[in-house]
């Protein structure tokens, strides 16, 4: 039924902007340590400061969704990933209290411990989140019930390691990009090095991850659509090199939002039609059509989508838009 | 019972959903005490209202970053822990909550960075704007959290339908699921005693000030307006009670037997309990003090036709009385000292005499924790209440839990969450002590 595809697109799309959002604030997270000034980790807490809350709804909605469109998923997801997942929303916890509490209080071991907690949580959060895609790709052990039969040390597999270290370098990368544009004078060239030496380590990252996924996932095959976005992908992280090089770090921004995006559409062609993949036997699968909801709700739920997505969308653009530009530090900020 | 996962998992979410509960109901309430103070800033442009505005901003940021950070939990919950009840309701009770994320949490969460990194890049225009759609969000956010809710109360607009995987509640018109029975009362009472909950709060803090003689320009004002408020939020809750009480006769009977301890069906008129201690065992209330009766009154307006007791229901399908009674009773009683509290307050201000009784201000001080404690014991009434049932006369609770989840892993995370949750809520408390001893003069522009 095509309100299923139409279903798995959004879904996509839901992961894609997370990926590219909140991958940009958690790189700020992860880089946040490698900053020794208090002004400096100041600036780094409030350049995400106004729009992190916002990225992070992005993750709450593909849940929202996925519990309302693909209620067997949800519930076989987020079941059998019990452990890592309270582990990422522990992380998630800690980051917002950080940046919250770490202003309120001037003591230099106060705010050490939140610069800590801050960057830690936001290292871990980035790594689970990798793992759990490399475990997505390689599918999980449910049985014919979707009920998980295996245990927290089944998620540590090589693939899975190695999509959490792409994960992690890959954000940074992103952050010190994005930071390049919030951050003048000496943080500013701090970042312009920093970029230089992540889009290489990146490189490397996804030339193994190519490497390993085609050798230990069987189905992820060279087709024709996968090759197509791997080229772009190709295309995409070689001009973030070069731009990062350059010291372009605004247009390097954007082409490696154009790589995040072609890595997510990869990994959603690689899954397509599924959402879980059974390792006990593939016809315990959960795909898009025997884990949807029914299509009245998937219709009415389509039509609150196209309805109010364009509208957060402009609003989004609206507040990035208000904070443009390099942080000025003032009596508002964190 | 710490190996017992069903039992783990309850308590988990009742600790997840209570800890939450501390914080959304200041911020709904708080958002729109803060949209007439920053109306105000824009409409006449006195320093005071700027102050007002700013002042409750920061204490509406703190609290609203802890509503956020255990609110995720929340989100993610129904999936972790309670898998075959997601499976089982996820056509129809999903819809709400992803409602809720993309119309209302984005909504709040996008302008909330305006409302508090915005004072000096934006207009005072586009700042009320911020501030509007902050104090909307959080309104409607808790509209689709109680459409959903209130479904698992009286379910309606849905059909079961066998799947491969089990059966499974489908909708068939999202507006009757929207518009469930229950849906119109809870949702009233629930943003009533927000606002009643904001207005307490802001009344507590101003009744310090005045008190110790500190920001008294500031106090007042602030007082004044939380007062209206309250007044709004202590009548409007009660009046959205009692239409739920009437709901909760009609369709969940055992759960008002439980609120009223009512445990065997008499001829005539059933009494309401003022007072008393359920004893489940004998099957009576002990200590009882009643206006005979008035129960009867009050859910179906004659004075004389019997209210359905426990009795009435199959053992397995009836709820624990105790928590529910305890905690119904309390609700009722600080509703009505709310009431009493506001009016006297309101008269006193229409003779010009609200700031001459300084007992009248300690009141207000010490009256801060009340509202938390009226909302708490109001969920738990509503929700042991509803006990066995995850849904009404449709699911069990015990058959709503992960079965794939051990109870090693439940406990573990609820040890987990249990500290983390006590310690920010430990630094919340720190933080806000702090600003409020610092007060609003600090603030230059």
């Amino acid at each position: 039924m095509l309100i299923n595809v139409i279903w798995f697109v959004l879904m996509t799309v839901l992961l894609m902007v997370y990926a590219i959002l909140e991958g940009f604030d958690l790189g700020v997270g992860i880089l946040h340590l490698f900053t020794r000034k208090n002004e400096h980790r100041r600036i780094l807490m409030n350049s995400i400061g106004p729009v992190w809350d916002g990225n992070e709804v992005w993750l709450i909605t593909f849940g929202g969704a996925l519990f309302a469109a693909f209620p067997t998923a949800y519930a076989t997801v987020f079941s059998a990933f019990y452990t890592p997942f309270m582990m990422l929303l522990t992380t998630l916890i800690f980051r917002a209290a950080s940046m919250e509490f770490r202003s309120k209080v001037e003591s230099p071991v106060w705010q050490n411990i939140w610069d800590v907690l801050f960057s830690i949580s936001s290292l871990v959060a980035t790594l689970l989140l990798g793992v759990a895609s490399g475990n997505a790709l390689i599918g999980i052990a449910i049985n014919e019930k979707g009920i998980f039969q295996g245990n927290f040390f089944s998620f540590l597999n090589p693939l899975s390691v190695i999509t959490g270290l792409f994960a992690i370098f890959l954000f940074a990368l992103h952050g010190s990009l994005y930071l390049q544009m919030k951050t003048e004078e000496d943080l500013n060239y701090q970042m312009r090095k920093t970029s230089k030496v992540l889009s290489f380590i990146v490189l490397i990252l996804f030339a193994v991850l190519t490497v390993v996924s085609f050798s230990t996932v069987a189905w992820a095959k060279p087709r024709l659509i996968t090759s197509i976005l791997g080229l772009i992908a190709v295309a995409m992280l070689g001009l973030t090199l070069w731009l990062s090089w350059k010291e372009k770090g605004g247009i390097a921004f954007l082409s490696n939002t154009g790589f995040i995006a072609s890595i997510i559409l990869i990994f959603a062609s690689n899954m397509f039609p599924y959402l879980v993949r059974s390792t006990i036997n593939p016809a315990f699968s959960l795909d898009i059509y025997n884990s949807a909801s029914s299509p009245k709700t998937l219709t009415i739920m389509l039509g609150i989508v196209l309805a109010v997505l364009p509208i957060v969308l402009v609003y989004t653009g609206y507040v990035y838009w208000v904070f443009r530009g390099p942080v000025k530090l003032d009596e508002t900020s964190y | 019972m710490l190996t017992d996962a069903l039992m783990l998992a309850r308590i988990q979410f009742a600790l997840t959903a209570m800890f939450h509960y501390l914080y959304p109901p200041l911020t709904i309430g708080l958002g729109w005490i803060m949209v007439y103070m920053s109306y105000q800033r824009l409409k006449t442009g006195e320093e005071i209202y700027d102050k007002m505005a700013r002042f409750w901003t920061i204490i509406f940021a703190v609290t609203f970053a802890m509503g956020v950070t255990t609110g995720i939990v929340m989100e993610f919950e129904f999936g972790t822990n309670w898998s075959e009840y997601s499976r089982f309701v996820g056509d129809v009770f999903g819809s709400p909550l992803a409602a809720e994320a993309l119309i209302s949490f984005f909504l709040e969460s996008t302008f909330l960075g305006i409302l508090v990194f915005g004072w000096n890049r934006v207009s005072k225009k586009a700042h009320f704007f911020a501030t509007l759609m902050v104090a909307l969000g959080a309104t409607l956010s808790a509209l689709w959290i109680i459409v959903a809710n209130s479904w698992q109360h009286t379910p309606a607009g849905f059909h079961i339908v066998e799947t491969p995987l089990g059966p499974r509640a489908e909708i068939i018109s999202f507006w009757q699921m929207f518009f469930n029975p229950s849906t119109v009362g809870r949702y009233s009472h629930v943003i009533f005693s927000a606002m009643l909950n904001a207005a307490f709060f802001v009344m507590s803090i101003s009744a310090l000030y005045i008190l110790k003689g500190k920001h008294e320009e500031f106090a007042r004002r602030s007082l004044k307006i939380a007062l209206i408020f309250g007044v709004i939020g202590a009548y409007f809750t009660l009046f959205a009670g009692h239409h739920q009480a009437i709901v909760v006769a009609r369709h969940q009977p055992a759960k008002l037997a439980a609120f009223e301890g009512h445990f065997k069906t008499t001829e005539g008129g059933t009494p309401y309990y003022l007072f008393g201690i359920p004893n489940e065992q004998e099957k009576k209330v002990d200590y009882g003090l009643t206006i005979p009766g008035f129960l009867s009154f009050l859910v179906y307006f004659d004075f004389n036709k019997p209210v359905k007791a426990l009795d009435q229901f199959p053992i397995e399908d009836q709820p624990p009385v105790i928590l529910p009674f305890f905690t119904f009773h309390l609700m009722a009683g600080l509703g009505m000292f709310f009431i009493a509290l506001t009016t006297l307050s309101l008269f006193l201000w229409w003779k010009s005499k609200l700031f001459d009784y300084r007992w009248l201000l300690w009141v207000f001080v010490f009256s801060l924790p009340l509202p938390y404690i009226a909302n708490m014991a109001g969920w738990i009434a509503a929700e042991v209440g509803r006990q066995p049932w995850i849904v009404q006369d449709l699911l069990r609770t015990k058959d709503g839990v992960s079965p794939g989840v051990s109870a090693s892993q439940v406990l573990g995370s609820t040890v987990m969450f249990t500290t983390i949750y006590s310690l920010l809520f430990i630094l919340y408390v720190f933080i806000l002590v702090k600003k409020i001893k610092k007060g609003p003069e600090i603030i230059n522009h």
